[in-house]
């Protein structure tokens, strides 16, 4: 098996979808000669042509909002949003449309869809090009939420999302754009919403997502020399959220911490120690429920600070400590 | 009795109009028909709602009959249908069935959308009519999207995006012209401009009129019309159709017209006056202009108008009956098109 980056990965899931299925198209800012902010889709334009890589005026809105009118149409588009920032400027075609349509229309309009954005902060672009706004996103009935921490998952996932006949954001991160792992060539799927366990084991679950995955697998790698022993639930799909593995993870280890990069207040951790609190596995809970998210800041520019204001892989390690060592 | 020759005269330039537009007299009288249901279907709702037996709110057009039966008229029914949250007309000229209507303005599980769109999210995907919408322009981007796939799927229809003159205020509007130009999308962009978004009259919120000419800018073609005479709008929409059919790229006509009911459930006409609408009502009624020029015209008279009436007056009755008689949604399908 090939080894790839996440970036190559997410290119060869639209490559090979593009070449299977005609009606797949991408629609976005840059993404021709240029290849995109980030490279993702660097070559495709000589392979696929202009009218299936169709690059737009900076008019994000509208390229959200062609999205929605090409896949009503049955079409299969893949926007892309530079930077997840500027998801913000297209929450009306993306909440008030695309996510209403197939509900506010009797079930009769399907918007097959994805919205690839790369999010997160670690490259110094500051307050407006560095925000984790999954949570917004998954506060929206009707749009689903993926957000791969792997090359194999990110190509999975994304065909899944392509396939989906519903709108779907997924979210890359930007850090993880150069990380290598082993993708198979051709087709594979992952669905929606079923959790991973990167990591096996029997003291505390760690639910996470994205970069944290990785930094978490670190950490975790560390304490087991300690003799701690970290499960790491990488919940890979917000919306639909798989539960199920997080709650049996949880009922095994009797301990959970939840990580993410987005800002705490009101971000998705709240909602997953929400669901674990009201389950029967509750019983077998046997610390106090954590979580370590970003602070409620905007991403400062310095390197510093920027690193100071989302949790690294030293402080999750000393968050887990805490938790363990706090049992009772 | 003699001949008043000015009827004469008139009857002479319309039956030369309807030579020229390939319309005959059966099309004639099917647009005045359709025309007086899309009047009574709003009357019947405006009354339906102070009889206490609709839940929310409703945009009605009264006074914009002709611009949706215009542009219907002009349109292939295979050619797709972007409108607004004013869209009642615009339905029942693409040939929407007027019970479904009725039964979605009451929230029935009968309705269009199965009671879960109400007035505003009124849409009819399997007839190509892609949805009213509740956001101010939130479908002129959608439209572009539209022209786009058809494009792509070398199909010849076209998408035809109405909105409203407060719409052309949005940020998506300039967007969305500019894309549709660009690539010359088979879209024909009307926007139906009744004066007022909402209380805000088109002269208090627009530094150049008409709205129209902001084509020039993104090399479009455009007109601006007449939207209460019929035969201008058909006329008018025929030849964008054509234009924008062929390839050539969108065209953008603003029709002027004007609403005789208030924004919403919430106006109380505060911001014009009574005297204002009844002008428009006495000098620039759509239905009143064509049934009196196709009298004079010897086309129809009094009797068939009156038959005419009886005919909408039947199908609207029928309409609420449907609706009455339907059954609400079961509270156990409310979760029903959910997927995340």
């Amino acid at each position: 098996m090939p080894e790839i980056t996440y970036l190559e990965a997410i290119r060869q899931a639209m490559w090979e979808e593009m070449k299977r299925d005609e009606r797949v198209f991408l629609i976005g800012e840059d993404i021709g000669r240029y290849g995109g902010a980030f490279g993702v889709t660097m070559g495709m334009l000589d392979e696929f042509g202009p009218e299936r890589i169709r690059e737009t005026p900076i008019s994000e809105p509208t390229i959200i909002g062609a999205a929605v009118g090409a896949a009503l149409l049955g079409m299969r588009p893949i926007a892309e949003i530079m930077f997840m920032d500027f998801v913000l400027l297209v929450m009306d075609q993306l909440a008030n449309q695309a996510a209403k349509m197939r509900f506010m229309f009797g079930g009769k309009a399907t918007v097959p869809m994805v919205v690839r954005m790369p999010g997160g902060s670690g490259s110094g672009a500051a307050a407006q090009h560095s925000q984790s706004l999954e949570s917004m996103l998954m506060h929206i009935p009707g749009l689903k939420v993926v957000i791969p921490s792997t090359p194999y998952d990110a190509k999975g996932l994304l065909l899944s999302a392509i396939r989906d006949p519903n709108p779907v954001c997924f979210v890359e991160h930007k850090l993880l754009y150069k990380t290598k792992g082993l993708v198979p060539e051709g087709e594979y799927t992952i669905p929606l919403g079923q959790a991973d366990i990167k990591r096996s084991g029997k003291d505390i679950t760690v639910v996470t997502a994205s970069v944290m995955v990785q930094k978490t697998l670190r950490a975790s790698e560390k304490l087991a020399q300690e003799g701690i022993d970290v499960e790491v639930v990488d919940v890979r799909t917000l919306r639909p959220l798989d539960i199920d593995t997080i709650l049996q993870s949880v009922r095994k280890t009797g301990r959970l911490l939840v990580v993410h990069e987005a800002c705490e207040t009101g971000g998705w951790a709240g909602e997953v120690i929400a669901r674990v609190a009201g389950s029967p596995v509750f019983d077998y809970i046997d610390a106090p429920i954590m979580r370590l998210a970003g602070k409620d800041i905007p991403i400062p520019y310095n390197r510093i600070l920027e690193r100071a204001a989302v949790p690294q892989e030293e402080d999750i390690e000393h968050q887990i400590r805490n938790i363990v060592q706090l049992a009772y | 009795m003699t001949e008043d020759p000015s009827n004469k005269l008139h009857a002479n330039s319309i039956r030369l109009k309807m030579e020229r537009l390939h319309l005959s007299e059966t099309d004639i009288v099917e647009m005045y028909r359709t025309m007086c249901v899309i009047r009574l279907f709003e009357y019947t709702a405006d009354k339906l709602y102070a009889m206490g037996k609709v839940h929310g709110t409703m945009h009605l057009s009264a006074g914009q009959e002709a611009v949706a039966v215009g542009t219907g008229k002009a349109a292939r029914s295979d050619d797709y249908l972007i409108n607004h949250h004013r869209g009642h007309g615009h339905f029942i000229s693409k040939g929407a069935d007027v019970n479904l209507m009725m039964a979605e303005f009451l929230g029935k599980d009968t309705g269009y959308c199965r009671g879960r769109g109400g007035s505003m999210h009124i849409a009819d995907i399997d007839s190509n009519s892609l949805g009213a919408n509740g956001i101010v322009g939130g479908g002129i981007p959608q439209a572009v999207g539209v022209g786009l796939a058809l494009q792509m799927k070398r199909v010849d229809q076209i998408v035809i995006a109405i909105f409203g003159d407060g719409a052309a205020n949005e940020g998506v509007f300039h967007e969305a012209m500019n894309m549709a130009s660009l690539w010359k999308l088979p879209i024909l962009y009307i926007c139906e401009n009744n004066q007022y978004g909402m209380s805000m009259h088109v002269q208090q919120v627009s530094a150049k009129l008409p709205i129209a000419q902001r084509a020039d800018a993104y090399g479009m073609r455009w007109a601006c019309i007449d939207g209460n005479d019929v035969l201008e709008v058909y006329e008018t929409m025929k030849d964008a159709i054509e234009y924008v059919r062929s390839g050539e790229g969108p065209v953008l006509i603003e029709a002027q017209t004007y609403r005789y009911f208030g924004h919403s459930k919430s106006d109380r006409n505060l911001y014009r006056t009574k005297e204002e609408i009844e002008t428009w009502r006495r000098t620039k009624d759509p239905i009143e202009l064509f049934k009196t020029s196709l009298i004079r015209a010897g086309i129809m008279d009094e009797d068939t108008a009156l038959e005419i009436n009886g005919y909408a007056e039947k199908i609207i009755e029928k309409a609420v009956e449907f609706a009455e008689n339907s059954p609400e949604p079961d509270v156990s399908s409310l979760m029903e098109y959910l997927y995340a």
